[in-house]
């Protein structure tokens, strides 16, 4: 059974094996951890090739770029301001989900349903954030194929954005379970998997928003 | 400490309170909203005293404040403060290969590039 004492929180019982662990938290982290090496791979394919694209556009400065057929100068492509308020977003979802795990764990249903709401749609907006993004690099004459810098970064984000439309799915589906009233204080471990997915989704950010947006 | 050992696990099963994770997520806001001033301040070369200062220094300083940043998320909101000394493990060990492997590629790569 969980127990709730002013502000602290116990974890729920949960099945274990013999090492007194919960097995599905360490699967969790298990799969966390090989994360870890499947975006330092993409980071470090980024880093190698960047500044090394042939033709434009590229990131911060002006160059040559072939754009509706013929060769003319573009501007640097990115748009600093946006992503910044996509990372906010982002961080502070981070923040929205501990809040609706605290929810679930105490058994106080309004604070897990508003939470998590709040953490899906800071999930949707970043998706959007990066939808448009994308779109608006397209229409800039940056395609996948169109010099090294286009290719890395789409690949590196791209591979970023799937993980956070998993993670948005992961919480819906939660929360689905939790308006249903399925997911009661000793079920708390549902949404404390989905939320270390979710953490994880934000701390990947963190290193790539300043890797590839602010270093020049 | 024995990891198998049940109560090396179990060394702490509480999680923060509300209160601390307001506190995180405001020091998260605030160290982002350095990363960009930091970041703004080197493009447009103003105020030119902080300019000088921050521009050769700009690549360290992004470096710490998002180790910051990654270190707090990691600890309090993901609980490896307070949960069991294995699943730090499971997180640190792949990560301190991922960050080898990493600084290994961008060697690498520096030194084909510099080669006839």
């Amino acid at each position: 059974m969980a127990h709730a004492h002013a502000g602290t929180i116990h974890h729920a019982e949960q099945p274990s094996a013999h090492t007194g662990l919960e097995t599905r938290k360490l699967a969790i982290w298990t799969f966390i951890g090989s994360e870890c090496l499947f975006f330092a791979s993409l980071i470090s394919t980024y880093l190698v090739y960047k500044g090394k694209s042939l033709i434009g556009p590229l990131p911060h400065e002006s160059s040559q770029c072939m754009l509706h057929g013929r060769l003319q100068e573009c501007e640097g492509i990115f748009e600093i301001s946006l992503v910044t308020v996509g990372t906010a977003v982002l961080l502070f979802s981070s923040f929205f989900v501990v809040m609706a795990l605290n929810g679930a764990q105490t058994g106080n249903r309004r604070r897990l349903i508003g939470w998590l709401t709040a953490t899906v749609l800071g999930g949707l907006f970043f998706v959007g954030m990066q939808v448009y993004e994308f779109t608006h690099f397209f229409h800039k004459g940056l395609g996948y194929t169109t010099n090294l810098f286009g290719s890395t970064f789409y690949t590196l984000t791209g591979f970023h954005g799937t993980h956070v439309t998993i993670g948005v799915i992961w919480l819906a589906t939660v929360l689905v379970l939790a308006i249903r009233g399925k997911l009661p204080p000793e079920k708390a471990l549902n949404l404390e998997l989905a939320a270390l997915y979710w953490h994880f989704v934000d701390v990947v950010w963190i290193v790539i928003f300043p890797t590839v947006y602010l270093m020049r | 400490m024995d990891l198998m050992d049940p109560r090396a696990v179990h060394k702490e099963r509480t999680h923060p309170t509300a209160g601390l994770y307001l506190r995180v997520a405001v020091v998260l806001f605030v160290l982002t909203a350095l990363e960009v001033y930091a970041f703004e301040v080197s493009r447009r070369g103003s105020p030119a005293g902080l300019a000088a200062i921050v521009s050769p220094l700009i690549i360290p300083i992004l470096v710490v404040l998002s180790a910051a940043k990654f270190a707090l998320v990691a600890m309090f909101y993901m609980h490896l403060k307070q949960d069991a000394t294995i699943f730090s493990g499971l997180f640190v060990l792949p990560l301190i290969i991922a960050i080898v492997l990493v600084m290994a590629l961008i060697m690498l790569f520096s030194v084909v590039h510099l080669m006839p």
